[in-house]
């Protein structure tokens, strides 16, 4: 059941110098991988690019074909209605059963609908809060 | 130091130029408020432009001194002509030798300096390599004292870097990240000299396969961990670098990790 909101996310390690996420982009595009969420926490010297794509297997394999550091992490998408309000209801909803939210981020799409991916430190808990208060999940 | 009416300083030579840069920001000048007068400096390689820099800025006698842990420490000093540095012949019997056949030079030849202690009691040392290069100087100096001189030392005959003053050896660091499994073996050592007239260490390593790189957190603290360890084995601060697998040189026979920008 959990396994069904889990998301499994690509994390790549990239230094950060120019040509750097065009060199990432390029496999990706190469291999004909379509990606569905992404952005990239920087940190000075370096940048952490994380990313929701269609086939994550082949996307791990091609990155870590040519070199570089690529982790999956477990995390949970969350569906909304794009308008105001999804993404308070939710940070609101894991608030207040004192779940901590590592980071999140967002895109948009198919015109009304938006994907919330959200890694947080207690995933099973997570889960069973959003599905009790009835939100929509992504699969 | 303007407390205790401080005459003479010993310290490393960056350390010098550090202090005095550190006082003129606290409105002191080493110069004109304090008493100091002379500093003996050593530790680490510095040029005669270094000893002008001191010599001006301390409004001090600036003299080069050499010695070795093994050896007792700072030893051996220049005389007030400061020109190559006097052993004492009575208490210790120096050689120069080629560090890669072993053989005994003459005077004026460039080689690894060997000493012999005549005196010393408890820890007394036969031949012992210093692994530092210099020339021998036995001409009578022109301060009147026949012990010979050594010049200034030119480098070394191993990899051993000094770091602030400290002996720091490639090999050491290699041995702490071969146990860090997040790491691969490669590494670059990078040495600069900030403005405060510090060293400054940087170790470049690489990610490997076993790294788990989700959060900017998970690399900092691997850098951080990583820098605790070779400060726990060096007694050096190192700035650590985290850079993608396959990013640093690689070599082909024997490697230079070291790339030293440092300019004294």
């Amino acid at each position: 059941m959990l396994e069904d909101y889990v998301i499994r996310q690509l994390s790549v390690f990239v230094e950060n110098k120019p040509g750097r996420l065009a060199a990432v982009t390029e496999i990706l595009y190469k291999e004909k991988i379509n990606i569905k969420a992404f952005t990239i926490a920087e940190a000075g010297d370096f940048g952490i690019i994380r990313m929701v794509v269609d086939r994550t297997d082949d996307a791990y394999r091609c990155l870590k074909d040519a070199g570089f550091t690529v982790t999956l992490t477990r995390v949970l998408g969350v569906e909304v209605e794009d308008e105001p309000g999804g993404l308070y209801r939710i940070a609101k909803a894991l608030g207040e059963q004192g779940i901590n939210i590592e980071y999140v981020y967002a895109f948009t799409y198919g015109g009304d609908k938006a994907l919330i991916i959200l890694r947080v430190d207690d995933l099973e808990k997570a889960a069973e809060i959003l599905e009790s208060r009835g939100m929509l999940y992504k699969g | 130091m303007k407390d205790l009416k401080t005459t003479v300083i010993a310290c490393t030579p960056s350390y010098m130029l550090y202090l005095t840069e550190y006082a003129s920001k606290m409105g002191v000048s080493l110069k004109d408020d304090t008493k100091l007068r002379a500093g003996i400096f050593g530790a680490e390689p510095w040029s005669e432009e270094t000893r002008k820099r001191i010599e001006e800025k301390a409004g001090i006698d600036a003299y080069d001194v050499y010695g070795t842990s093994e050896l007792s420490g700072p030893l051996f000093t220049e005389c007030e002509e400061k020109c190559g540095i006097h052993i004492w012949a009575d208490h210790f019997l120096i050689e120069i030798i080629d560090p890669e056949t072993g053989e005994r030079l003459g005077e004026g030849e460039k080689g690894e300096l060997v000493v012999t202690t005549l005196s010393k009691e408890a820890l007394p040392l036969i031949r012992w390599r210093t692994g530092d290069i210099t020339v021998i100087e036995s001409e009578k100096c022109a301060c009147g004292r026949t012990h010979p001189r050594i010049m200034r030392i030119l480098g070394r005959a191993d990899d051993m870097i000094i770091v602030r003053g400290v002996n720091v050896f490639p090999s050491q660091i290699e041995h702490v990240l071969m146990q860090i499994p997040e790491v691969g073996e490669h590494y670059m050592i990078i040495l600069d000299r900030a403005e405060n007239g510090l060293d400054v260490m940087t170790v470049q390593v690489e990610l490997s396969e076993k790294a788990e790189v989700d959060r900017v957190s998970d690399i900092l603290e691997l850098e951080k961990r990583i820098a605790e360890k070779l400060k726990s084995v060096l007694n050096v601060t190192a700035k650590v670098e985290v850079v993608n697998p396959g990013t640093l040189q690689r070599f082909e026979g024997k490697a230079k990790r070291v790339i030293d920008r440092r300019k004294i």
